[in-house]
């Protein structure tokens, strides 16, 4: 059920959740997205670039923490505009083997501005990694019935 | 290396069709973690007034950063990938991406700043689906800065 723009005010939550991310999840984004940096899959690249070791795509935090807004919305096309600033690097242990993630995410979502004329809600998100703040300005417009 | 400061206002033309199939909306939408059945289930996804499939949000990434690579690539660009960090990126959708588009990009190189010994450069998409009669639609335009690290950044 999507959500009514009369129904919604400025400050209002939109709910939260938890990312587990593996060095797996990482091979997968690689090639779904065919961006194969090695500093997203292979320590020593990583390491030797002067990274702290394997770190996230951007673009995989990105379009994991805008799942959050699709499903409050209702239908993914809902999403009219969605843009991020890219902070911190999501470091992701190797934890291969074992049922650990490598790394969380926790994303929250609260209404930051309503635009009645254009019948739109902007989502504010926030999204954090051991406790850094990773994505800055994560804004998704979301266009409502 | 230096980044060519002539890069800013060129743009490069739509090269390749890039054609939008299920199974790729399915397999983008599951490594980002997505479970909305429009991503999966056409019927879902017509129930919702799409014609096909509906690609995640930032699937649009997929076509806009092989357009990007024709810049990165260019050796007049000057452009040293393995320094490259992504530093925002932005879609404006004009309509959503469903399965069964054939999708081209033009790429604008809006900015070019310098930035102690590397660059800022900032680049836009204008994504178009291509009509059987091969006319244009808008679809989505990305906007994405990378910095390109200087020595010692």
């Amino acid at each position: 059920m999507s959500p009514s723009f009369h129904e919604l005010s400025a400050g209002q939550e939109i709910g939260s959740r938890t990312i587990e991310v593996t060095r797996t999840d990482l091979v997968k984004y690689a090639g779904a997205s065919g961006d194969f940096n090695p500093i997203h899959w292979n320590e020593a690249f990583a390491t030797g670039v002067e990274l702290p070791g394997v770190i996230a795509h951007g673009m995989f935090t990105m379009g994991s923490a805008v799942q959050l807004v699709t499903d409050w919305a209702g239908d993914p096309a809902a999403v009219v505009d969605f843009q991020t600033r890219f902070t911190k690097p999501v470091l992701v242990t190797d934890t291969t083997g074992t049922k650990e993630p490598g790394a969380t995410i926790e994303v929250s979502g609260t209404i930051g501005k309503l635009d009645a004329d254009a019948g739109t809600a902007r989502v504010d998100l926030t999204v954090v990694s051991a406790g850094q703040k990773v994505l800055m300005k994560a804004q998704a417009v979301v266009k409502l019935s | 290396m230096t980044i060519n400061p002539d890069l800013q206002g060129r743009s490069y033309p739509a090269a390749e069709v890039y054609d939008v199939g299920r199974e790729k909306i399915r397999e983008f939408a599951r490594a980002v973690k997505a479970t909305h059945p429009a991503h999966f289930d056409v019927d879902a996804a017509k129930a919702l007034g799409h014609t096909d499939l509906v690609a995640p949000p930032t699937f649009a990434i997929i076509i806009a950063q092989r357009a990007d690579a024709q810049l990165i690539e260019d050796p007049d660009a000057g452009i040293d990938f393995s320094r490259v960090v992504h530093a925002d990126q932005r879609f404006t959708h004009h309509r959503p991406i469903v399965a069964g588009d054939r999708l081209v990009a033009e790429l604008h190189v809006d900015g070019v700043r310098a930035m102690g010994g590397g660059a800022m450069i900032t680049t836009r998409s204008e994504i178009f689906a291509l009509a059987a009669d091969d006319s244009k639609e808008p679809v989505t335009t990305t906007t994405s800065s990378i910095l390109v690290r200087g020595e010692g950044q």
